[in-house]
């Protein structure tokens, strides 16, 4: 279990600075972005690959 | 959250990374990626059958990212160099921006991820080959060539020249001698196209320790050697038209090209000493640039727009 938090402690997390926070979101974002892309990607050539006949393949 | 090693000393004091995503790309060698671009896309148009655009593209893409992440790696190992080096002491692993082992994990994955894209979008010779040419550039030229004799970026430049090689293998799984040809052409036009920078960059590298040719076997050495390249790279460059896989176009803007090359080279090898000694080598070095340049857009242009507007027409009137 963790420990009550205590108001009157000083909290010793380490706090981002403006420049930090900054480029780390900037890189969340661009990760994010990477990921989606591959993700389209990888949907587009596999229907590339297969091509649209396999829609009509019978079940 | 990663941490950077600060650069003041405190060599156990860590900080929060400020890298922005600009400093990763900057890692993958932008420009560098540009050319290897281009002439894997050639090598792939060249094909008999070229692939589907999609799955082109996609291959391409692959191709593009395997070399950004040989440059990552590449900028890894070499940060002590690139810290001594003004051209390249603003890098992101010199600078501080980006710690060597985020550049080594960002091109390790990069690697594997292209390797691997590669291989389920085309087939395993081309992805056997992007990964060969990624070994090659980080392994065989960074570690081991580069900083152990002045042939490096001769046997090292066999790395820039795979990409047609790769493209044409995305493309038919296969290799054929029209690649082998475009390699070639990369590989010739590699030497006098490095020394000519590495002339006016010699102070550079001598005080980086990098054996390049100017410093290891003296200028006029360098010069003549560039000359030698030149000559041999001027016929070979206009193969593909003699070979038939490229038009008279590309012939004609081969041989221009070629003879520009020659021209620069002659003034490198002529104006030894001050301002117009430097101006030549930067000379050619620019003219170096739009000659391969200027080659494979040709290639691309005929055999890619060029050919759908030729295949459109002859299918709506002839």
């Amino acid at each position: 279990m963790t420990e009550p938090h205590d108001p009157g402690q000083q909290d010793s997390r380490y706090r981002l600075t403006p420049e930090q926070a900054k480029s780390r979101r900037s890189r969340n974002i661009a990760i994010a972005l990477s990921v989606s892309f591959l993700v389209v990607l990888f949907y587009v050539v596999t229907v590339a690959k297969l091509g649209l006949g396999v829609l009509n393949k019978g079940w | 959250m990663s941490f950077v090693t600060q650069h003041d000393g405190l060599s156990d004091s860590m900080r929060i990374s400020s890298a922005r995503p600009s400093d990763y790309l900057a890692l993958l060698k932008p420009r560098v990626m540009s050319l290897v671009v281009l002439t894997a896309l050639a090598g792939m148009l060249i094909a008999p059958q070229p692939p589907h655009p999609v799955i082109g593209f996609a291959a391409l893409l692959a191709i593009a990212v395997g070399a950004g992440a040989s440059g990552a790696l590449n900028m890894w190992y070499d940060a002590d160099i690139d810290a001594k080096m003004a051209r390249t002491a603003t890098r992101p692993v010199p600078s501080g921006r980006v710690t060597p082992g985020e550049a080594l994990a960002f091109g390790l994955v990069l690697s594997a991820l292209s390797v691997f894209t590669l291989c389920v979008v085309t087939n395993w010779l081309a992805a056997g080959l992007l990964a060969f040419t990624i070994f090659f550039y980080a392994v065989i030229y960074t570690m081991w060539l580069k900083r152990s004799t002045p042939q490096n970026i001769v046997i090292g430049g066999a790395a820039g020249a795979f990409p047609p090689i790769v493209g044409f293998a995305a493309a038919t799984g296969s290799v054929s001698i029209e690649s082998a040809v475009l390699f070639a052409i990369i590989f010739i036009w590699t030497p006098p196209h490095f020394w000519a920078l590495a002339l006016v960059k010699a102070e550079d590298y001598a005080r980086a320790g990098v054996p390049m040719m100017p410093n290891a076997l003296g200028p006029d050495r360098t010069r003549l050697e560039i000359l030698i390249y030149s000559i041999v790279l001027a016929p070979v460059g206009v193969l593909p038209a003699l070979m038939g896989f490229a038009s008279l176009v590309y012939g004609i803007v081969a041989t221009l090209g070629g003879l520009a090359m020659l021209f620069y080279a002659w003034r490198v090898y002529r104006q030894r000493e001050g301002e117009s000694a430097r101006k030549a080598c930067m000379s050619l070095f620019g003219v170096s640039i739009l000659y391969l340049f200027a080659l494979f857009l040709v290639i691309v242009i005929e055999n890619g727009p060029a050919a759908l507007v030729v295949r459109a027409f002859s299918a709506a009137f002839v």
